[in-house]
């Protein structure tokens, strides 16, 4: 659970000859040369990291290995054969699985029925054999050691549990191959270590695990060998006992970054925002604390903790029972998101693609979408004004585009994110609430949002920081507040606070609660 | 509005939809030695501006991510009732057919914003329940014009123009500007797109939504009124089956059924392409049932073809 001791379990490589290879792969898309002659390989029982920034060419190169994309070269050699695959389920028979970052679940139906989607045990007559199905569902169930029935609505299951469903459906076909992309993207600290225990099993098995992911302490706690992409080449394999983090960052990004914790803002003004005895039925209860102008209040805790239902509250998306939310002064208790956006509070939500974007827009309409009131006059829109919003943040904050007619949902997760961003700062906002900021993005652009977040507290806004990951609420905030089971537990100094004291305080170690432990 | 490219912003692209206006209209100019005249076309304009009307509004409604099946019927409505007013004056028959296109629209947008039940289902009752109203109103009556004014009025032109071409273009000029560069044309596309991220971004939701409904009620009276004009009588079935040509016309045009995406140019395409089909097959003498059979086939192949050409670019370029 704790990042810096996960290096300490460093694999040697294993020896033996690759399962899978892929070699000299070249991919292109028009205009685009997302692969160019790249090679990996995975041998059996072993975990072989796959980095890259967003953008790097990373799933790219599974779609081709899963049969979702066909490669224009290169070879792909499964148990020394020579393979082609036509598509998904063909490389799936053949023992290649893909577990998606984006759940593909059917939340009306049952476990069972959705690991065995498209392959039902059948009986005479074409009828769905419910008792094979069952045993068979109970089986794999068993070897995840799952903890719900093949009976559940996957719609009731927690995101973690989904997760398991998900790899259940690849241990339908006796795999040779799993590929995970980013599968503790949606995963609390607390959750990881069962999906880590999955795939250790796996790879006794002689199962080949590759493993893609944006945080270096997973990678380095689980794998043996890291690959590495940069712009769809591939830049080199190292052994994981033999590197550092540093040194694979260099490769990823060309450069090496260093982690600033020194900048945190330090002076602070009087109160922007205050939260006095705030609940919300069944969801949370009786939560007090404030933000100061200039300030970077971290809000840390589980999924399901309830701290993305205070920053909506704060926001007017939910009614609360009790308690006042008071904005520089006022007691507001918005009722809708726009008055919440009227008074200058900006929320930049969890699910970016969900919440935060327009993903069939272009990038200059998302930017301006939160304050058209600046950018029109007499309800006309002003194109050159929009314009100039755009290019003023698109400039401050680096957005990689090829201009601004690009649908954003084109764009890498990183720079989705600072349009979001940019979206908020144009309205100048007082308060300024991220909701895991730097959630599935690569270590390049996440350290620019960082960077960029310090800078906004410095300038004088009032920033609430929620997050999953500890180093990110310890390198950004002054303050951290613990919540656990929909109250607040702690708060503590960002400078002072050590990470034993933040576990037990999300955790509810410590400070029994009457309730059942949060779900997950 | 210094160039063309500039007037139409964004779209640097020619639609596919004009591409097939463009061909029919070639082919039936060779086809039939009748079909190329002055007065053919402007004969199209005023055959499609009732359907055009009608798409105005519901290019508006399902870039929202609704839709609005009642417009036949509250086009029947408003046609009754400009010619069963009349009597009282002309002016405020035609007030109060647009008023209950209007408060039809109105009282849609208000249950699909406050309950939250999909548009489909508020709008196939309200389509089954004004027709029923119409009924009501009419006691299964045909009325006819006893103003002159009124049947003269679907007749005039401007020039060699008729009125009624006119009147369908001028609305799809103000109705693409609106779209394009008012702050509620933007929003419309935002909350069809993404109507969480429109919460999000402070955008009143239902404000919008109602907006769209009263603009589609509004034309589908407007629409009504001109019809009854142009026939100088109204029927109780009149517009029957006009909400599906208008989606028709609206898909064909390029906007999407899920929302956030489509064009006032679009729709005008599309309501003409199905304007100069009908109108060239009857030139040629197709029979009419063919002209139904290959009018289905062809918005079919269309949107096929529109998904292919479109498949490849819209995905995996990623920057």
């Amino acid at each position: 659970m704790n990042p810096s001791q996960g290096n300490a379990v460093q694999r040697p490589p294993i020896d033996a000859e690759p399962v899978l290879r892929l070699a000299g792969i070249t991919k292109r898309f028009p205009g685009v040369v997302a692969l160019n002659s790249v090679d990996f390989d995975v041998r059996p029982g072993e975990v072989h990291a796959l980095l890259g920034e967003n953008g790097a060419g990373k799933s790219t190169l599974m779609k081709v290995l899963a049969g979702k994309h066909k490669a224009n070269e290169g070879k792909i050699i499964l148990g020394g054969e020579e393979m082609e695959f036509e598509n998904p389920k063909h490389a799936k028979r053949a023992g290649v699985v893909l577990i998606h970052q984006e759940q593909s679940l059917v939340p009306e139906m049952t476990v069972a029925e959705n690991i065995f989607l498209g392959s039902l045990p059948k009986k005479w007559g074409n009828r769905v054999d419910w008792r094979k199905l069952r045993e068979d569902t109970n089986k794999i169930l068993e070897t995840l050691k799952c903890s719900f029935q093949h009976d559940d609505l996957v719609g009731s299951l927690s995101i973690a549990k989904k997760q398991m469903v998900e790899i259940a459906r690849a241990l339908v076909f006796t795999p040779r191959v799993v590929v995970f992309d980013e599968p503790t993207a949606s995963l609390t600290d607390h959750e990881k270590p069962v999906l880590y225990d999955v795939i250790h099993s796996l790879c006794d098995q002689g199962v080949g695990i590759v493993y893609i992911s944006h945080r270096m302490d997973e990678i380095f706690h689980l794998s043996h060998r890291i690959s590495v992409l940069r712009d769809g080449e591939y830049t080199g394999t190292v052994n994981t006992c033999a590197t550092s983090e540093d040194e694979v960052t260099r490769m990823m990004i060309g450069r090496s970054l260093e982690l600033d914790h020194a900048s945190k803002p330090s002076e602070f003004g009087d109160n922007m925002l205050e939260i006095r005895n705030l609940s919300v039925k069944r969801v949370f209860e009786d939560v007090s604390f404030n933000v100061r102008k200039g300030e970077i209040v971290g809000m840390y805790g589980l999924v399901g903790a309830g701290r993305s239902e205070v920053a909506e509250t704060i926001f007017g998306l939910r009614t609360p029972v009790a308690g006042d939310v008071v904005l520089d002064g006022e007691v507001v208790n918005f009722r809708h998101s726009h008055d919440a956006v009227a008074a200058g509070i900006a929320l930049v939500p969890e699910d970016r693609k969900d919440q935060g974007l327009i993903l069939g827009m272009n990038c200059r309409d998302n930017m301006t979408l939160a304050g058209l009131g600046t950018v029109s006059s007499m309800g006309f829109m002003k194109g050159s004004a929009e314009r100039t919003v755009y290019d003023k943040y698109q400039q401050a904050m680096k957005i990689k585009t090829p201009g601004w007619r690009q649908k954003v949902g084109n764009l890498s997760g990183g720079n989705q994110q600072k349009i979001v961003i940019g979206k908020w700062l144009h309205t100048h906002p007082k308060l300024l609430i991220l909701d895991e900021p730097t959630r599935g993005i690569d270590v390049g652009s996440k350290a620019e949002i960082h960077a960029l977040v310090k800078d906004l507290a410095k300038s004088g806004y009032a920033v609430l920081v929620i997050s999953s990951e500890m180093p990110e609420v310890l390198g950004l905030s002054n303050r951290i507040i613990a919540m656990y089971d929909g109250r607040v537990t702690a708060e503590f100094d960002g400078d002072s606070v050590s990470e034993d004291e933040l576990v037990q305080a999300i955790t509810g170690m410590g400070k029994p609660s009457p309730t059942a432990a949060v779900t997950g | 509005m210094t160039s063309l490219k500039g007037f139409f912003r964004g779209k640097t692209a020619i639609q596919p939809i004009w591409i097939f206006v463009i061909a029919i209209f070639i082919f039936f100019s060779f086809m039939s030695e009748y079909f190329l005249s002055l007065s053919n076309i402007t004969n199209i304009l005023v055959q499609t501006s009732t359907i055009g009307l009608l798409a105005l509004g519901m290019t508006y409604v399902m870039i929202n991510g609704n839709i609005d099946l009642s417009v036949g019927a509250t086009l029947g409505l408003a046609a009754s009732l400009v010619v069963g007013i009349q009597p009282l004056g002309l002016t405020v028959a035609v007030l109060a057919a647009l008023a209950a296109g209007i408060v039809i629209g109105a009282i849609n947008g208000l249950i699909v914003w406050k309950t939250g039940v999909n548009a489909f289902i508020v709008t196939l009752g309200a389509m089954i329940g004004v027709r029923g109203l119409i009924f009501l109103y009419t006691q299964e009556q045909s009325f006819y014009a006893t103003n002159f004014a009124f049947a003269d009025f679907g007749a005039s032109t401007i020039g060699p123009i008729p009125v009624l071409a006119i009147i369908f273009l001028l609305c799809t000029l103000v109705m693409h500007l609106v779209l394009t560069r008012t702050g509620h044309g933007r929003n419309t596309f935002a909350v069809g797109g993404n109507p969480e991220a429109s919460i999000d971004a402070g955008i009143r939701l239902g404000r919008h939504m109602m907006i769209n409904f009263i603009i589609v009620g509004f034309f589908a009276a407007l629409a009504g009124v001109l019809l009854a004009s142009q026939m100088g009588a109204a029927t109780p079935n009149l517009g029957r089956d006009y909400e599906l040509w208008t989606i028709t016309a609206v898909v064909l045009g390029g906007t999407k059924l899920t929302g956030g995406y489509g064009s006032i140019t679009g729709t005008l395409g599309g309501v003409l392409a199905i304007g100069i089909l009908r109108n060239g097959m009857n030139m040629m003498q197709v029979p009419a049932f063919y002209v139904l059979v290959i009018l289905g086939a062809i918005l079919i192949s269309v949107l096929i073809i529109d998904k292919k050409l479109n498949a490849p670019s819209t995905k995996e370029v990623r920057i």
